[in-house]
């Protein structure tokens, strides 16, 4: 739903950025390191990354770090006593596509469908997105093959498309994104009556979702396809790691002498140990099976139970996958089947 | 951050009232929690347990909600538990739970039941006996099967005794893998001890735990038995790292086992190839 729709003319971004950090708020924003692209602190927008298609990792650690304490402990004889985590600050995403504003809601989904993760949830709350609309996209994006697109406004604030003129169309989606321009209104224009549809790039529909979700639960039995589509696979879990919707985690202890903290950090259903016993029994002890395990997780079981899927088409996990798996063949493959 | 009080991670304060050694790899230990409450837990449901500085890990619960305290039995395997058997009476631990779907106590009012439990999966099945011992007009026959691989590895937990000696109205058979010069009873493995019984089909309901590859044999005895699938129950093991179905470790196709288990109802879980 929009609220409004305005016009941020390009050289008001860094009167934005001003604004919201003189009322408290840290931005994240894509910012290059060497060929990678991630989103980081930025004081000036003048820092941030200037032409990308995606960046390296999406903004999932702002809501979800990749290793956070739960708790702080100090032992005091036999008994211990709990610090309290710090509240966390409220956050400006600015930047992302499009893809990566919808995961949020995927992530939520795991994070809330029975018990509620405070620590998440709160993160959640503090943090605003002001996504920018994708104008380019690649080979390895598919997000109109799972519902989303270019110019979607799900899970944004704020949904800025740049225009021919340079400067952006910005549509307020929600009291958050309302708020931030509360907090500038003077910098908000009168919106053009331009289309923005005109300005996106053009995904196209690479496989058919309905047939994917149908055939998956019968593929689960088959296990030539699983053994030949993971053939290549590492375990090195690099497709977790990139991945705006994954959300597996591990809790370790890090200690020295009588204090330390408790830690969640990702982890990755890719990885030999996930599902290792202590015992030695392993549930998945080969690599075909954890393969099974990331598709059917993403494409079938999070859509029955948490009615999502676990995948918004970013295309990260082949970008980056080191033996050049390609998730978008596979998934087509499946679909496609007889 | 919400308060801390609310966050699903943080464990609570229990104090270890009791040690007891059971085997060369397992003690017993008889718990409480620090603010005088009760764990409140069902018969076949599992805590995770803390030991700052070192980790958490999942352990089921032994004892009946009936009995006041908790106890776990935990088995010298990894760090947590190799750090868990230096402890004495009176250290502490922290405590996360209950967590998941135990016996279904409930429904299984009225039943007789068959209890096969092989080696450490002895120590949930005990939860769920004591708690049918205690209630016992509640339930039919009680009947217990219980194998480990050798005599040594059998638990004496304290009624053990009252079992053997027939006292609680239990049907208590025993057997061992390999026995020794003191061992007078059954040699083989449990799935012998299933032809034999004279059971009431329509009234049996078979609750089950036990190192993986039992489960594979359990259910064909079973099976053999004219056993519908429908009367069987397992307890199954999985690296529940959270407990509260987020961290994914313990899913099983689309189910986790730290929220839809570890207790599943046969049918559930029959064709999936994963799960047992």
């Amino acid at each position: 739903m929009i609220i409004e729709k305005k016009l941020l003319k390009q050289d008001s971004v860094e009167k934005l950025f001003a604004k919201l950090k003189a009322d408290g708020r840290r931005i994240l924003a894509p910012k290059a390191q060497g060929d990678e692209i991630f989103f980081e602190q930025v004081a000036s927008a003048s820092e941030m990354a200037k032409d990308y298609i995606q960046t390296t990792l999406s903004p999932k650690g702002a809501v979800f770090p990749r290793v956070e304490a739960l708790f702080r402990y100090q032992m005091e004889g036999k008994d211990v006593k709990i610090e309290n985590n710090s509240e966390p600050q409220p956050t400006v995403i600015f930047g992302l596509r499009p893809c990566d504003a919808a995961s949020f809601a995927i992530l939520n989904s795991v994070f809330s469908w029975d018990y509620q993760d405070s620590q998440f949830k709160s993160r959640l709350a503090q943090t605003a997105a002001i996504t920018v609309s994708c104008s380019r996209a690649d080979e390895y994006c598919f997000c109109t093959s799972v519902g989303g697109s270019p110019g979607d406004t799900k899970g944004s604030d704020i949904l800025l498309t740049r225009i021919g003129s340079g400067d952006y169309l910005a549509e307020i989606l929600t009291e958050k994104g309302k708020a931030m321009v509360t907090l500038a209104p003077e910098l908000f224009a009168e919106a053009p009556s331009e289309d923005k549809e005109k300005y996106l790039a053009k995904v196209p529909v690479k496989f058919d979702l309905k047939k994917l979700t149908e055939k998956l639960p019968e593929a689960f039995n088959n296990n030539e396809l699983w053994m030949e589509q993971s053939l290549r696979c590492l375990g090195c879990g690099a497709c977790a790691f990139v991945c705006p919707a994954c959300v597996c985690f591990d809790i370790q202890d890090e200690s020295k002498r009588e204090s330390g903290v408790r830690l969640r950090c990702w982890d990755s259903c890719g990885f030999s140990l996930f599902t290792a016993h202590t015992s030695g029994h392993n549930p998945r002890p080969v690599q075909s099976q954890r393969w099974r395990q990331r598709v059917m997780h993403k494409f079938s079981y999070f859509n029955d139970r948490q009615k999502y899927l676990g995948c918004v088409g970013c295309g990260r996990c082949s970008r980056k996958c080191p033996a050049d798996m390609n998730l978008l063949e596979h998934l087509k493959a499946i679909a496609e089947a007889r | 951050m919400a308060e801390l009080a609310k966050s699903l991670y943080l464990p609570k304060s229990a104090t270890i009232r009791k040690v007891i050694p059971m085997t060369e790899s397992e003690k017993f230990y008889q718990l409480g929690f620090d603010d005088g409450s009760e764990l409140g837990h069902q018969p076949g449901q599992f805590v995770e347990v803390s030991l700052y500085g070192v980790g958490e890990c999942p352990i089921s619960i032994s004892s009946s909600p009936t009995a006041k305290g908790f106890d776990l039995c935990v088995r010298k395997v990894g760090r947590v538990t190799e750090a868990m058997h230096q402890l004495k009476e009176g250290s502490k631990v922290g405590i996360r739970g209950p967590f998941g779907k135990g016996f279904p106590a409930e429904a299984l009012k009225g039943k007789d039941l068959l209890f096969i439990g092989g080696g450490i999966g002895m120590v949930p099945l005990r939860s769920f006996i004591n708690y049918s011992i205690d209630r016992r007009k509640d339930y039919g026959r009680i009947i217990l099967l219980y194998g480990s691989r050798t005599p040594k590895e059998l638990f004496n937990f304290p009624e053990f005794e009252d079992w053997k000696a027939g006292k609680k109205d239990v049907e208590l058979s025993l057997s061992v893998d390999r026995g020794d010069d003191k061992w007078k009873g059954n040699v083989g493995v449990i799935t012998t001890l299933i032809p034999p019984l004279k059971l009431d089909l329509e009234k049996t309901f078979a609750i089950v735990c036990g190192p993986p590859i039992m489960y594979k044999f359990v259910l064909l005895a079973l099976e053999g038995k004219n056993f519908k699938d429908d009367h069987i129950y397992l307890s199954l093991e999985r690296r529940m790292k959270c407990g509260v179905g987020k961290c994914g470790h313990c899913q099983i196709h689309g189910y986790y086992c730290c929220q839809d288990g570890p207790v599943f109802h046969y049918p559930l879980i029959k064709n999936i190839k994963e799960a047992l």
